[in-house]
């Protein structure tokens, strides 16, 4: 017997009964829509891990961060001597695996303030000009200090597009972009000249919105709060904080706002953090040591510092894209099987409604093997519609959701999810079938022609 | 050799503790191109001769021979397409699938045998014409009367053109007047040399058959002149 014309059977009897096949559907339907919708959520949430890695600056650096001084030298603890400028002095001359070191005397809760104007970045860094590459900053227009304006102390900075926004108006609000070069700042009372500014820092997903915008008429600014990647919203966390960027000189930051006391007249020289980059990816746990070594020396043998990888912070999200992936799946599986169940349900009913007409196929020649395909492909072809049904479902869903919570990691429906998601609904349609299909195939053609 | 020989055929029932004999060794033969009825009281068998002929039904004992093929050696695969392409079978109610039409009804046969479409078509119309049928083509069969689907049900036994067709009452479905144009039918069908076997428990309509058998009890019954059992030749 021809597939196709068993095919097509199948067809006509979903097309007979067609409110009870789109019930059946259902199940099939959700499940394979939202195993694509979770797998586009997470693919979404990848590309934006992708993105703000490289704006954080790459896998390859280390932050050295102050810590406690651990339980066992409790008694040193008044001898511990933090991080100085000393470590990055040691660690460019003895660890030969640290590439480019920065180190950064951190000020927060700082207020900017020009002309009756207040803004509060996160924190206003002192450290060297080598910021720029560590951090992957781009200098778009002015330029960065140098190592002169560090020696003599000057009152300059650098600043992000945060800033001017906050401080000068940003360019959607007065229309056209300020480049605030030469003017001044008041940084906790200090006044300081920029004298540079970097580029403005977006997702990618941002950046096509924002040139969407651009391109249409005027007065059609739905959205438009959100889509210069200002705002606080979970995705665009990391390329704020990028753009709220306020570098000054180490020096500068040392003299003007660590002042000395009347016991100790050298301001306290320790550093907020020292950050690295290592020369190889590849070698990160023998950098690593390398880095301890030289720091265990200049700290006094004081473990009062410890190590921050991106890889700590990247594992977090990747553990976090993990649980997504998870639970979506077991979502999508738990909706697949209950599809499967309502598919096995319908093909018991239909083979009952339908045991004189299996017997009378027997009687003019289908053989058992035949009536078990037949079977089976109509319970295959009610997952498969299912499945192409759930398909075109999940553009809806994807929607539906980014509608419900917005994101900046736009979720990306991938043809991977949607041929493995479609896979699985024709294998559930298979499993669904076995059992009616087997016992429709074993039925005795005497007793099936003469069920009423 | 005779199209069908039946050799000491005995079916056993087992209902609990009890054993119904619903077929007492029986010994048959039908010649090609006969046109026999099946006779008897409800209740004696018939049907199920019948079904053990048509290969439906294995015997508790003995053989069947069919065109020379010992039945209890074939697997199921090979009964099946001789149920297919030597056999054909009209029932009482029919036995029309309700959605599809007509002639996809009559094609159905076909289908199981892997005929191309085209050629189904051509067949499944011709059958139509011997039965007088060719204007109800595209109609569903509840569409039809009793007697219109009982000759589709006829179209559709012939459209593989079986070497045998058996018809378990064909009329017992239909009022006298259509039941009698569908004999003739039947005799219509003999005549052109087709072989027939008619089950019954009408004695008129036995009557329009050259030889009868009579069952009773499972078993032929011995009042009926053995002649007519097809084993005595002279
Ligand atoms: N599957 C079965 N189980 C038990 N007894 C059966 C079965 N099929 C038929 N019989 C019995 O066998 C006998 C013959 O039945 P059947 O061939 O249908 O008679 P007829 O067709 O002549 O009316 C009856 O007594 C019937 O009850
Ligand atoms: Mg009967």
């Amino acid at each position: 017997m021809n597939l196709w014309i068993t095919i097509s059977i199948g067809f006509k009897e979903i097309w007979a009964h067609k409110f009870r096949s789109l019930l059946t559907m259902l199940g099939i339907i959700l499940g394979v829509s939202s195993l694509v919708a979770m797998s586009a959520l997470v693919k979404g949430m990848e590309n934006g891990m992708r993105e703000a890695l490289i704006a954080i600056g790459g896998l390859e650096k280390v932050r050295v961060e102050a810590q406690e001084v651990p339980a066992y030298q409790e008694h040193l603890a008044d001898q511990a001597v933090g991080c100085t400028i000393n470590d990055v002095y040691a660690l460019q001359h003895s660890a030969p695996l640290v590439k480019l070191i920065t180190p950064e005397i951190d000020l927060y809760r700082t207020t900017v303030s020009r002309q009756g104007k207040y803004f509060n970045p996160f924190v206003v860094a002192g450290t060297w000009p080598s910021a720029v590459e560590m951090n992957q900053h781009v200098v778009q227009y002015g330029r960065m200090f140098n190592d002169i304006d560090d020696s003599n102390a000057r009152s300059v900075c650098v600043i992000g597009t945060a800033t001017r926004d906050a401080l000068f108006g940003a360019p959607d609000d007065i229309g056209h972009e300020i480049i605030p070069l030469g003017d001044r700042i008041n940084i906790n009372g200090q006044l300081f000249t920029i004298i540079g500014m970097f580029k403005h820092y977006e997702s990618e997903q941002a950046r096509l919105e924002r040139e969407l915008e651009k391109n249409q008429p005027a007065g059609t600014s739905k959205g438009s709060a959100r889509s210069r990647g200002h705002g606080h919203s979970s995705g665009g966390f990391v390329f704020w904080l990028k753009n709220a960027t306020i570098y000054i000189p180490l020096n500068t930051m040392w003299i003007k706002f660590r002042t000395a006391t009347g016991t100790n007249n050298i301001p306290d020289p320790r550093l907020s953090s020292l950050t690295f980059k290592i020369a190889d990816i590849n070698r990160m746990d023998t950098a690593l040591q390398q880095a301890h070594n030289v720091l265990m020396h200049t700290h006094n043998q004081i473990e009062d510092f410890a190590f921050r990888t991106m890889e700590n912070w990247s594992e977090n999200i990747t553990a976090a894209i993990k649980n997504a992936r998870l639970s979506g799946g077991i979502i999508a599986a738990i909706s697949l099987v209950v599809g499967g169940i309502g598919i096995m349900n319908i093909m018991f009913a239909s083979i009952t409604e339908r045991i004189r007409e299996i017997g009378l196929r027997k009687a003019i020649g289908a053989t058992t093997f035949s009536i078990f395909i037949q079977i089976l492909v109509e319970s295959v072809v009610i997952a498969v519609i299912g499945g192409l049904a759930g398909l075109l479902n999940s553009y809806g869903l994807v929607k539906l959701l980014t509608a419900l919570s917005p994101t900046n990691n736009a979720p990306q429906i991938t043809f991977v999810a949607m041929l493995v998601a479609f896979a699985f609904s024709a294998g559930v349609g298979v499993v669904a079938g076995l059992l009616p299909a087997l016992k429709a195939a074993r039925l005795d053609p005497i007793e099936a022609l003469r069920y009423e | 050799m005779a199209l069908v020989e039946l050799r000491n055929i005995s079916k056993i029932y087992y209902v609990g503790d009890e054993e119904i004999r619903a077929l007492d060794d029986i010994t048959l033969d039908i010649q090609s191109g006969e046109f026999i009825s099946i006779i008897g009281p409800s209740g004696s068998g018939k049907s199920t001769l019948m079904h053990i002929l048509g290969c439906l039904d294995s015997p508790t004992k003995g053989t069947i021979q069919l065109d020379g093929t010992l039945l209890h050696n074939a697997s199921p695969a090979q009964l099946a397409a001789f149920r297919n392409r030597k056999i054909g079978f009209v029932f009482q109610f029919f036995n029309l699938l309700p959605k599809l039409n007509v002639l996809q009804n009559i094609e159905l046969p076909m289908v199981y045998s892997s005929v191309p479409a085209r050629e189904r078509k051509e067949r499944a119309l011709n059958a139509l014409k011997m039965v007088g049928m060719d204007n109800r083509a595209k109609h569903r069969p509840l569409q039809l009367s009793g007697g219109q689907q009982q000759r589709a049900a006829i179209a559709r036994a012939l459209v593989n053109n079986p070497r045998i067709v058996f018809a378990d009452e064909p009329t017992g479905n239909l009022d006298s007047r259509t039941g009698e144009a569908i004999l003739d039918l039947f005799l219509q069908l003999s005549r052109e040399g087709r072989t027939i076997v008619l089950v019954t428990h009408d004695p008129e309509i036995a009557a329009v058959t050259p030889r009868r058998i009579e069952i009773r009890d499972g078993k032929i019954a011995k009042t009926l002149d053995p002649k007519l059992a097809g084993l005595e030749t002279k």
